[in-house]
């Protein structure tokens, strides 16, 4: 063998046990991890159960509270009875003219957010693309902005704007939109940071200034991304505006907050029912859009 | 037009302890077509890039006529990459935007930001464009999306979108570097004819030698950063060439090889 070949059996046999190394370390930490947080969530904690001879036993306490669990799902659904079916509809969905109006509420505030969501992530994601940013404290201030904006829970940022502005849909307008643009904006901003490079060159040769190169640039070769992801982020604020209603801010959440408080089991259900099909629909609609953006991207 | 020549004068660029551009100093006069060669690494990229601004130099000065180009800032210095046109090897066209808006794109200097942002063009501006892409045989695939031509046309596409800039100056770096020999001629023919015929100074990246020597009335060859000859095609002898690349371990230097011509016999010729 030549000590072209010896050199690199060396180096690779180097480079394996290096590669093994790594898997070894991140496994150790990823199952010291998994177990610090089980602990932590009282996952192995035991707890005591009352037996059906009335004896007290110690129970593992996943295994004590799934009985539980389909116990609630019980309560939550209506009696239901064959021969007298349309009526018994009639009465678990008894509430339907306020609920459908609630639910055109949640839409609407899902779509404001989401529209204010995407014109400041928008704006943002270039300065906060590290590729394109002008400047060091310009990429710097404009990371945090996003990320203040997406730290915090929509439903903090709710409760907040519900003292500000009081109960009702702006409330969960300006908290879903500002959580959405910090979302948004980041994943945006890392759109960005996949683009080719050299249209820019182009366009700023040719005189082009900082927007001009975006404009140019930038937007053509991230456009199908925004679109995609964007219509990802309305079904999610769907979902989100549909509970933002529990602290006062619009929307069907005000009704699950009455139900529980009533112990209107039935009414969760139907709730829950109503949700589920709008996201469905929602989700739905907005993948057979998203393939169609994407499909046009591939002709391109 | 005012006819100005360009100056370097000590002009250098440093990457970390790399001098990729060392020291040149250059006089280019108006009209000139100027041919660059020499291997990759040597700072030719660097150079055009420095010219038109694209980086920023570490030392040293550009002036054309009594403008200091390396002191330009903001509007001005958009003014001057406007004048000092530059097309690419890649040709670094916006592949999802069609080829009138591409070519468009060289008339974004003189635009308001509301305009440049909605792509609002005059019709003026449309007709100077479709003129340029019409001059190099491309207005069939105006409405086109730029990636779907071929190298070739979009080199010409970029060509074109120089062209609406009315630069003085065309720099163009290793412009047939990507083409085959058919396309790399009609991009050459096309830059010969925009210096004869209106008058623009090209100063042209090129890595093959029979090229140079068909367009080019004068030849600067670079080694590491610095100006290795400054001179006329017949100047620059086999001797030279050796010296210029490097040819170490080479037995013999066949620039045939290395030629991307349809016709590297008339090539010869001419030179």
């Amino acid at each position: 063998m030549t000590t072209a070949i010896l050199a690199f059996e060396r180096d690779f046999a180097q480079q394996r046990r290096r590669a093994r190394l790594t898997f070894a370390a991140v496994t150790l930490v990823l199952v010291v991890l998994f177990l610090l947080t089980a602990e932590a969530s009282n996952f192995f904690k035991v707890t005591q159960v009352t037996q059906a001879d009335g004896t007290r036993a110690e129970r593992w306490v996943i295994g004590a509270g799934l009985p539980r669990l389909g116990e609630y799902l019980s309560k939550t659904i209506p009696d239901l009875n064959w021969s007298t079916l349309p009526g018994d509809i009639a009465v678990w969905f008894g509430r339907w003219q306020i609920w459908a109006t609630l639910l055109l509420e949640t839409v609407l505030i899902a779509f404001m957010a989401t529209v204010f969501g995407v014109v400041g992530g928008f704006a943002l994601s270039f300065p906060a693309a590290r590729n394109l940013s002008p400047s060091g404290w310009v990429l710097w201030l404009s990371r945090r902005v996003l990320e203040i904006a997406r730290t915090v829970p929509d439903l903090v940022w709710a409760l907040i704007f519900v003292f500000c502005f009081g109960v009702g849909p702006l409330a969960g307008v300006l908290a879903i939109g500002l959580h959405t643009m910090g979302a948004l904006g980041k994943l945006y901003s890392e759109a960005n940071e996949n683009i080719d490079m050299r249209p820019l060159d182009g366009v700023k040769a040719s005189g082009g200034s900082w927007f001009d190169q975006m404009r140019y640039g930038a937007v053509p070769q991230v456009l199908p991304n925004i679109l995609s992801y964007t219509l990802l982020r309305f079904e999610i604020n769907v979902r989100s505006s549909s509970i933002i209603g529990y602290v006062g801010a619009g929307g069907l959440g005000r009704e699950f907050r009455t139900a529980m408080s009533y112990q209107e089991y039935t009414n969760l259900s139907a709730l829950f029912i109503i949700i589920l099909v709008t996201v469905i629909v929602i989700d739905r609609t907005s993948e057979a859009l998203r393939h169609r953006v994407i499909g046009l991207g591939a002709t391109a | 037009m005012e006819q100005h020549t360009l100056s370097l004068s000590g002009l250098g660029r440093s990457f970390g302890s790399t001098r990729a551009v060392d020291a040149v100093t250059l006089d280019i006069r108006p009209g000139q077509f100027v041919g660059v060669i020499g291997r990759s690494g040597a700072g030719k990229s660097t150079l055009l890039r420095l010219i038109n601004r694209l980086i920023d130099p570490t030392e040293g000065q550009i002036t054309f006529g009594g403008t200091d180009v390396t002191a330009l800032r903001g509007r001005a210095l958009r003014h001057w990459r406007r004048d000092c046109a530059m097309i690419f090897q890649q040709f670094n066209l916006v592949e999802r935007l069609d080829v009138l808006t591409n070519v468009l794109v060289g008339r974004l200097a003189d635009h308001g930001f509301v305009s440049s942002m909605a792509m609002q063009f005059t019709d003026a501006e449309r007709a100077i464009a479709i003129r340029a892409l019409d001059r190099l045989e491309l207005a069939p695939q105006a409405l086109q999306r730029a990636g779907t031509l071929s190298g070739g046309q979009q080199q010409r596409v970029a060509i074109a979108r120089a062209l609406v800039q009315n630069p003085r100056i065309m720099l163009a770096d290793e412009p047939i570097a990507s083409l085959d020999p058919g396309n790399a001629t009609r991009v050459m023919e096309a830059l010969r004819s925009i210096n004869r015929d209106d008058g623009i100074t090209v100063l042209v990246n090129l890595h093959t030698l029979d090229t140079a020597r068909a367009y080019c009335d004068r030849i600067i060859a670079m080694r590491a950063g610095r100006v290795m000859f400054d001179g006329t095609a017949r100047q620059l002898t086999d001797d030279v060439v050796r010296d210029i690349y490097g040819s170490e371990g080479l037995t013999e230097f066949n620039e045939a090889v290395t030629s991307t011509a349809a016709l590297p016999a008339r090539a010869r010729q001419s030179a």
